[in-house]
């Protein structure tokens, strides 16, 4: 019996006798049921290959993907050895995709902390206060879902100056009303739970119930909409990136690399082109693998 | 079912609709100019208020001025419009214009001496932003009555306050602000006092070819004939500016026949062209410089050897020959070719060597942190970039500040910035337009607040410099204010901290037939009245 | 995705309460929301670096014009009182008058919300057209070649940037095929022909029977729209999708099937008509979110509607014009909401 197949036992066992066991063996439950899912697996694959393109970015370049060379501008993919061509301050455009890659993943993982974080402190106090705490914190998510979102957001960059850290924050004031609204439906099912009451009796305060009890259990339901919003906050910076309120220059952002190359259409084609296929790649990535995690977790669903 | 039904029939809809998608007109009519161009900056038609590109270009082709430019001999200056000739007397501080006969404003009503008074004084007494250009010569809303006054219907006398250069002053006459309305038609839509400016915004009273016919902001603006016309009748009977943002669309809709001008082509775009059938590109040399400009506030800065290092480090021609092909053409004076006294002296070129030996004379030979403040605009982000390139070769630490063009400006106009990357157009046709600004700086302190100059906005003081730019408004020989003001640049290319880069270049892309499209050259606005096609 | 529309809010419906207060508390609701809406907005415009009064004047003007300026716009009193008589002025239906148009922001609304109606509308219809039958027949299949390919489709909308697509989108149909007409509403040598009724170009055209204008018209739209359109089907299709799994494994549409009814009769008249109300929620849903949603493709296809009304007022810190703007564009979609919201407590069979 080799260590691969007791493992797999150990994994499958239909009496598991831990309870480390049982959550190990439910986790492997559902990495076979993904596994079988091929778009959601392919989501994965793209997702992983962005990542090593964005963690390997200086051994992958071929070039500094800030250095100019005004002689070497606009060059199809191919010429003189620049894999997809140059743009239009001849730049080569696969280092700066690459460099790119990371921009992104910045900006993902940054938002992902920020927008949840806040939804989830102000939707469980909402949740867990009730009353008039619940009432003014609910209005003020209603009035900030009922603002046009990239609007809200270009106000906020508008307000707080172009650049990436900015672009990040204003996304995340903007994601923040859905996580608010989940946390506090969460807290609500939660808040007359047994073991809340008997914690209560024991004499501990709301800030150490939300913050250690409350919380731990929200997470879960926020990660996997985090998930599923990834392609939006990544579409949402690339917006901004267009605009001019992203990243800033030279910074190789795809939505600015857009930007820059959509007044070369006409003639050269992939300076636009190549950086939007790159968008679409990341945030395809993510919408697959998102929907392959629902069919997991909610089986019966299955893709709504 | 009901609910089926419907789609079914929407589905119908938008299949019989997928027929007819295909658009249906691919020329534009023979007595018609349709034309593409960015016009999201127009605010207000006002004469006394509007100060900006797309809108001198209408009203170049709404209001006639005393005297004015001919559109298809722009070298020759300005000459006789509404007045027909003018005296100076021997003081030279007054100047007695005789209106012409024939002019009438869209109203039917004649253009008299009156008319200009009015307008003249309106412009002074509204004191909107552009009204600079008049009260230079000492009107204020105090003493317009006796200063600015129309003697009788045919004669409008002017007195100013020196005897300045008589040219100086009959360019300004050619500005927008010089444009003349008609006082009746105007002072029937005043309200509240505001002299028509109100009504004026959106309405023109002019006595040009041309009157305003709907104007729907950035959108497009459309200008029908002016039925009183004085002059011989324009052969476009109607002209059609639509707002189009992006230079491959307008070259798109150039190409496909539905525009006949297009006059915000990229480089790229312009070389597309070239080949194209039936299409043709126009160069024209406008008056429009690109400079970057050093804060005398900030310490490094202020060493005049770090500016001149900044200066050699600067990549002019490879900027010039590649992302600003054929559009700019490197220039390094502040006057623009084609202006009186304009310097062609290039002395700054692209050598890393003498960059990098003014640096090591200077007191920064590390160079340090430099933050280059630009605003949103491809052309500019570019420049930005390549400076942010060479300059950094130099091993200066260059950080790019992008904002709005108001951002940009706030921060430049309290003097925060470090490197402003601008564009500066003149004012009026005359060299102290421009001699004014960037040569002129009596009081640096902060509280003279003097936001219009840049001199100023860069911390830079120089009464002396200040001292002959006014000398040169008040010489009358032209041949000597031609010399003082070559004197001035070349001073000014070695001791300032503005590195003057470029001069505009517009290539508007035109259908084959269409003639005498002129733009306006360095000096003036575009002319529609001539145009045939 | 507001609690208005969304029965997991989890906030208690007053359903106990009589008709009248609820309408009260629902107005109440309302009204504090867009007081809340005008608030955050004037905020974040008065924080904004940018010079209101440079907006106004320009590069060249003096100092003194200047302070004029900034008395005319009133920015001298305290904030509050800014905000107070701002209130005060839209109770009255004054938005102000835009710095950058110079004309009444009531007046240029008027004149760019109809560009974006008109473009939401047709995308939104489309997208209906196309992503409901495909939502259902992705359920009826589900697990087949159909039921993948329907979710690829509406995996590929969500990924796409719409202003990539657009910028495609027009080089080929325009540049290259030449199928469509470009950037803006209308063919310039139609513009003025047809005097206004609606605003809606395409319903003003056929009202005033002019087939070329109409013809035209359409001939802008339809790739906008069309662009817009992938979105809201590609979210269309995946609700439509979700609800018809829901009811068809439903007991009653078991029963039906034992009962011998075509499969035809089951999917449509009986399952398909479940989810009719909750269809309804998430078109207005998608509706609203294209309403918001089209400023990118307003700005790449030059479509002179409120979306780039506001970005491009925005970025001029013309601040009336962005508060106008939003407050019309909140106003809708609050509406909308509770439209939807309405409509599910009195209509669907389940809430009852």
């Amino acid at each position: 019996m080799s260590a691969e197949t007791s493992l797999k036992e150990w994994l499958l066992a239909e009496e598991p006798q831990s309870r480390r066991q049982a959550r190990w063996g439910a986790w492997y439950q559902s990495w076979l049921t993904f596994r079988s899912n091929t778009l959601a697996m392919a989501g994965l694959i793209i997702l992983v290959l962005i990542i090593l393109a964005a963690i390997f970015a200086p051994l992958l370049a071929t070039d500094d993907p800030f250095a100019q060379d005004l002689g070497q501008r606009l060059l199809a993919p191919g010429v003189d050895g620049h894999l997809l061509g140059t743009d239009s301050l001849g730049r080569d455009i696969y280092s700066r995709l690459l460099y790119g890659a990371r921009i992104s993943i910045y900006i993902v993982l940054l938002v992902a902390m920020v927008a949840p974080l806040l939804g989830l402190v102000i939707g469980t106090i909402a949740g867990y206060m009730g009353g008039w705490t619940d009432e003014v914190l609910m209005r003020l998510t209603d009035i900030f879902l009922a603002f046009p979102r990239l609007i809200l957001a270009l106000a906020f960059v508008a307000a707080l100056g172009a650049g990436i850290e900015n672009a990040v924050l204003a996304i995340s004031l903007t994601a923040w009303p859905p996580y608010a609204r989940i946390a506090r439906a969460e807290t609500l099912t939660i808040r007359s739970a047994d073991f809340i009451h008997a914690i209560r009796l024991q004499g501990a305060g709301p800030i150490r119930i939300i913050t250690r009890h409350i919380w731990p259990l929200c997470i879960s339901s926020l990660m996997i909409r985090v998930t599923l919003d990834m392609a939006g906050i990544i579409l949402t910076a690339a917006g901004l990136g267009f605009l001019g309120l992203g990243a800033q220059p030279p910074s190789p952002e795809w939505g600015a690399m857009i930007s820059e190359g959509r007044k070369y259409i006409l003639d050269y084609w992939w300076v636009a082109t190549i950086p939007g296929l790159a968008i679409f790649a990341i945030s395809l990535a993510f919408n697959l693998l998102g929907d392959g995690l629902r069919d997991v977790l909610d089986p019966k669903e299955g893709g709504a | 079912m009901k609910q089926r039904n419907r789609f079914v029939a929407a589905a119908v809809v938008a299949m019989l609709a997928g027929g007819i998608a295909a658009p249906v007109m691919a020329e534009t009519p023979p007595n018609m100019l349709v034309i593409a161009n960015r016009i999201d900056d127009i605010k207000t038609f006002d004469p006394a208020e509007s100060f900006e590109f797309a809108g001198a270009d209408v009203s170049r082709n709404v209001y006639e001025k005393l005297v004015n430019f001919d559109p298809l001999d722009l070298d020759a200056g300005f000459g006789p419009q509404l007045a027909e000739s003018w005296e100076i007397s021997e003081d030279g501080t007054e100047i007695t214009f005789t209106m012409a006969d024939g002019h009438v404003f869209a109203s039917g009503n004649p253009v008299t001496a009156k008319d200009a008074e009015f307008s003249l004084r309106r412009a002074v007494l509204l004191n909107k932003t552009p009204s600079f250009i008049l009260t230079q010569f000492g009107f204020t809303a105090d003493n317009v009555e006796e200063t600015i006054v129309a003697t009788d219907d045919n004669t409008l006398v002017l007195k100013l306050d020196k005897p300045y250069a008589q040219s100086f002053v009959l360019n300004c006459l050619t500005a927008t602000i010089g444009g003349i309305v008609d006082s009746e038609t105007v002072m029937a839509n005043e309200v509240d006092g505001d002299m028509g400016n109100e009504w004026l915004r959106t309405n023109t009273a002019g006595s040009g070819p041309y009157k305003v016919a709907d104007w729907k902001p950035n959108e497009s603006v459309l200008m029908d004939l002016n039925p009183n016309y004085g002059g011989d009748a324009p052969a476009m009977e109607r002209v059609i500016v639509q707002h189009i943002q992006e230079s491959a669309t307008q070259r798109l809709m150039l190409e496909r026949g539905d525009i006949d001008v297009a006059r915000n082509l990229s480089p790229e775009d312009v070389a597309g062209l070239v080949d194209t059938d039936g299409v043709k590109i126009v160069d024209e040399l406008r008056g429009r410089l690109m400079y970057f400009s050093a804060n005398q506030k900030n310490e490094m800065l202020a060493d005049p050897k770090v500016v001149e290092a900044l200066k050699w480090a600067t990549d002019y021609q490879g900027m010039a020959d590649s992302f600003l092909n054929g559009q700019y053409t490197v220039h390094q004076a502040f006057l623009p070719l084609t202006f009186l006294g304009a310097l062609e002296d290039k002395p700054f070129t692209y050598d890393m060597d003498k960059a990098k030996a003014a640096l090591a004379e200077s007191g920064f030979a590390d160079c340090g942190p430099i933050k280059i403040s630009v605003r949103e605009a491809q052309e500019r982000l570019d420049i930005a970039q390549s400076l942010q390139n060479t300059w950094g070769q130099l091993g200066c630490d260059v950080e790019l500040i992008v904002g709005t063009g108001a951002q940009t400006l706030d921060r430049y106009r309290a003097r925060e910035h470090d490197i402003y990357l601008g564009a500066w157009g003149p004012d009026y046709p005359d060299p102290n337009t421009n001699a004014g600004t960037f040569a002129y700086n009596p009081d640096n302190s902060d509280e003279a607040g003097a936001t219009g100059l840049l001199a100023w906005r860069n911390a830079w003081g120089i009464p002396e410099m200040s001292e002959q730019t006014l000398e040169a408004v008040v010489e009358n020989d032209t041949g000597a204010r031609r010399d003082m003001y070559l004197a001035l640049q070349k001073e000014h290319q070695q001791v300032s901290p503005f590195g003057v880069m470029f001069q505009q270049i517009e290539q508007n892309g035109m259908g084959e037939s269409v003639e005498n499209f002129v733009a306006g050259g360095a000096t003036t606005a575009v002319s529609y009245w001539v145009i045939t096609k | 995705m507001t609690s208005l529309a969304d029965p997991k809010g989890g906030r208690p419906a007053p359903l106990h309460t009589t008709f009248l207060g609820k309408s009260i508390r629902l107005l109440a609701t309302v009204a504090i929301t867009l007081l809340g809406l005008l608030f955050v907005t004037f905020m974040i415009g008065r924080v904004m670096p940018i010079d209101p009064v440079l907006a106004v004047i320009g590069e060249r003007a003096t100092q003194q014009q200047y302070d004029e300026t900034f008395i005319a716009l009133g920015l001298d009193k305290p904030l509050i009182v800014q905000f107070g008589i701002y209130v005060r002025d839209v109770l009255h239906g004054d938005f102000g008058t835009s710095i950058r148009t110079g004309q009444s922001v009531a007046e240029d609304i008027r004149r760019v919300f109809p560009a974006t109606l008109e473009l939401a509308t047709l995308g939104t219809l489309i997208g209906v057209v196309l992503g409901v039958p495909l939502g259902v027949v992705a359920a009826v299949r589900k697990g087949t070649w159909i039921d993948q390919l329907a979710r690829l489709v509406g995996l590929i909308g969500y990924s796409i940037p719409v202003f990539w697509l657009g910028l495609v989108g027009l080089l080929v149909f325009y540049g290259i095929l030449g199928w469509v007409a470009g950037p803006g509403r209308l063919g310039i040598f139609y513009q003025g022909l047809v005097e206004p009724i609606t605003g809606l170009l395409l319903v003003d055209s056929l009202l005033r029977g002019n087939i070329t204008v109409f013809k035209d018209a359409f001939s802008h739209i339809i790739l906008p729209a069309s662009i817009l359109a992938y979105y809201s089907m590609a979210y269309i299709s995946r609700m439509t999708r979700s609800f018809m799994l829901e009811q068809l494994s439903s007991e009653y549409v078991t029963t039906a099937r034992v009962k011998g009814l075509s499969e035809w009769k089951v999917v449509w008249h009986h399952a398909f008509r479940n989810i009719r109300v909750q269809l309804i929620t998430v078109i207005a849903l998608a509706y609203a979110n294209l309403l918001e949603g089209s400023v990118l493709t307003e700005i790449i296809f030059a479509w002179p509607g409120i979306g780039s009304y506001i970005t491009t007022s925005l970025l001029a810190n013309d601040m009336n014009s962005v508060l106008g703007g939003t407050i019309v564009i909140g106003a809708i979609f609050v509406g909308l909401n509770i439209f939807s919201d309405l409509l599910y407590r009195f209509l669907d069979p389940r809430s009852k």
